[in-house]
């Protein structure tokens, strides 16, 4: 009994959830996206994001410097070294020289969100931004591969 | 056994059970004469992981994993095994952090599992109540450590994040709210009557099988066993805080030990670890949050480290023990053990279901709160399948004497 005159009040409230992406459930997820496109419907936005939100990781490539420390906490190894194709100069003890430095790849549909690299990076060139919808079909697609090129 | 007896297999998996478990049930008509529980069906490895693959940094954000629920409680639980292990102390202000982070996932925990009962029970209505009510747990603890579930919060020697002054905030308004709300989810739960004609005298576990079972957490205190880590080996903020086991008679001045009371246990804890968040945010102390803010240096001290340390955190489901043991030169644990509460909780099933009707199995089960995935890296002891499935003390005692005397022998 409690519960009915809850129940009644539920009744004329707005509904606890927020409607995303559309008010209803579109029959056709690709068909409804190619209409968002052309403009003829609208996405109804996500809830915000709060602030330290730990989203889509992002990479600032010509901070790093390859020390490694990322791969060595990550604990879904998502992360791994990369050589760089631009060959750039560099001052080492043998004086200066040209070579491809050590860079990383990090690879989104592994990573667990826990920002442990963000952390341990001495140039602090990771950061988590708020982007959160990653789904994809596709573990190696292009969106889900961070290496600062893109 | 006899030819009216029918034998019903429920699980691994089946609708009423969320995660994988067997139940073998032997009915007469719709009266339970015997039961069997068979588990393990879940195993993922996590442990050899953590000796084998993982440096200690890593095994943090693994033990997040083993359970979705207790994502605080097993990571806290290792940080202080390893914590114990290196003798390193915790700052003040860390282990404030963690108590507030640790009831904050007790009170999503047990509302989630209000929901869960509220089903089992075909409650629906109740369900979707108690779970929109879960909603504000869970948004503050998505704005206090920046994820919905896994929080990512410990860490070896202290906290990785601090609250400030916007989250403490935001958890003040939170708990306002509960406080508001907590009339309404005791009148609905508590004061109703289909509620309580599914859950009195359902799924009795009396104190003696309670303490000879050694069930934990808010099963024991329903059945009247006034156990509590946090009352009987406080850590973190808890030994400031006033702490005391909850029992029901708190509440109806009586110990029964069925489903209804294990519903007041979680409800009334809920209330608890508002005001203990209350106090924590009150009386938190300022300065750091880390012993060791250097990452770096952090690993090569774990690296070097050697030694064995035990963690005890009370779960929302009961008490977790983590074992850890250290060697030099070597990244991983040497040894990482993990103890579960649904470990214990679930040989309690026997004498509740025992005598019950086949429609009391999903509350019976769910009362307990089992979380196999929890469960499932402990092997399980295995009997012949004939015997009963009930370790009494005499039993053990009799083991005991047994193995005394054949170390005896061979010495």
């Amino acid at each position: 009994m409690a519960m009915l005159t809850e129940v009644w009040k539920l009744v004329f409230k707005r509904p606890f959830t927020n409607r995303f992406p559309a008010k209803y459930a579109p029959k056709n997820v690709h068909h409804f996206l190619r209409r968002v496109q052309e403009g003829k419907e609208k996405i109804v936005p996500p809830v915000p994001t709060p602030p330290n939100f730990r989203g889509k990781i992002e990479y600032d490539m010509d901070k790093c410097v390859g020390c490694g420390l990322c791969i060595k906490v990550c604990p879904t190894k998502a992360i791994e070294f990369r050589q760089c194709e631009k060959a750039e100069i560099l001052h080492c003890k043998e004086g200066v020289k040209l070579a491809t430095p050590l860079k990383i790849r990090i690879y989104v549909s592994r990573c667990c969100f826990c920002a442990q690299c963000t952390e341990i990076c001495p140039k602090k060139c990771l950061s988590m931004s708020s982007e959160f919808l990653l789904a994809n079909e596709d573990k190696m697609a292009k969106e889900l591969i961070v290496d600062g090129l893109h | 056994m006899n030819d009216t007896t029918y034998t019903i297999p429920v699980g691994p998996v089946h609708p009423a059970l969320k995660e994988p478990i067997e139940l073998v049930l032997n009915v007469e008509g719709e009266k339970i004469v015997g039961v069997d529980v068979i588990c393990s069906q879940v195993h993922r490895g996590i442990e050899w992981l953590g000796m084998n693959r993982n440096n200690t940094v890593q095994n943090i954000y693994l033990s997040e994993r083993v359970c979705g629920i207790c994502n605080v409680c097993h990571p806290y639980c290792m940080v202080m095994a390893v914590e114990d292990a290196l003798g390193m102390e915790v700052p003040e202000r860390a282990n404030y952090i963690r108590t507030i982070v640790a009831e904050l996932e007790r009170i999503h925990s047990h509302l989630l599992w209000a929901g869960v009962a509220a089903h089992e029970i075909g409650f629906d209505t109740v369900f979707h109540y108690s779970w929109a009510l879960r909603e504000e747990i869970m948004d503050t603890i998505e704005y206090v450590t920046g994820n919905r579930v896994t929080k990512a919060i410990m860490m070896v020697g202290g906290v990785r994040r601090d609250i400030d002054k916007d989250r403490r905030e935001r958890i003040e308004k939170a708990m306002e709210y509960y406080l508001q709300h907590f009339h309404k989810i005791e009148d609905i739960f508590l004061h109703d009557k289909t509620i309580k004609m599914r859950t009195r005298n359902t799924g009795i576990l009396t104190k003696e099988d309670a303490l000879k079972l050694c069930a934990v957490g808010p099963l024991a205190r329903a059945s009247g066993v006034k156990k509590d880590v946090r009352q009987d080996m406080p850590y973190g903020a808890y030994a400031e805080l006033d702490m005391r086991a909850i029992t029901p008679d708190m509440y109806t001045g009586e110990i029964v030990g069925d489903v209804y009371d294990r519903i007041i246990v979680r409800l009334l804890e809920v209330k608890q670890s508002v005001e203990l968040i209350k106090g924590a945010l009150e009386n938190m102390p300022s300065g750091p949050i880390l012993s060791e803010k250097n990452y770096v240096k952090l690993l090569s001290i774990l690296k070097r480290a050697e030694g064995e340390g035990i963690g005890r955190v009370e779960a929302p489901r009961g008490e977790d023990i983590h074992y850890v043991r250290l060697e030099k030169g070597k990244e991983s644990f040497l040894s990482w053990k993990i103890r579960a509460p649904t470990y214990n909780n679930v040989l309690p099933w026997i004498p509740m279901l025992l005598g019950g009707e086949i429609a009391d199995v999903p509350i019976v089960a769910a009362s307990t709160d089992p979380c196999m995935s929890c469960l499932n890296r402990v092997t399980v002891v295995d009997e012949d399948k004939n015997k009963k499935y009930e370790i009494t003390k005499d039993y053990m005692h009799e083991q005991s004497l047994k193995k005394t005397r054949r170390l005896m022998r061979n010495e």
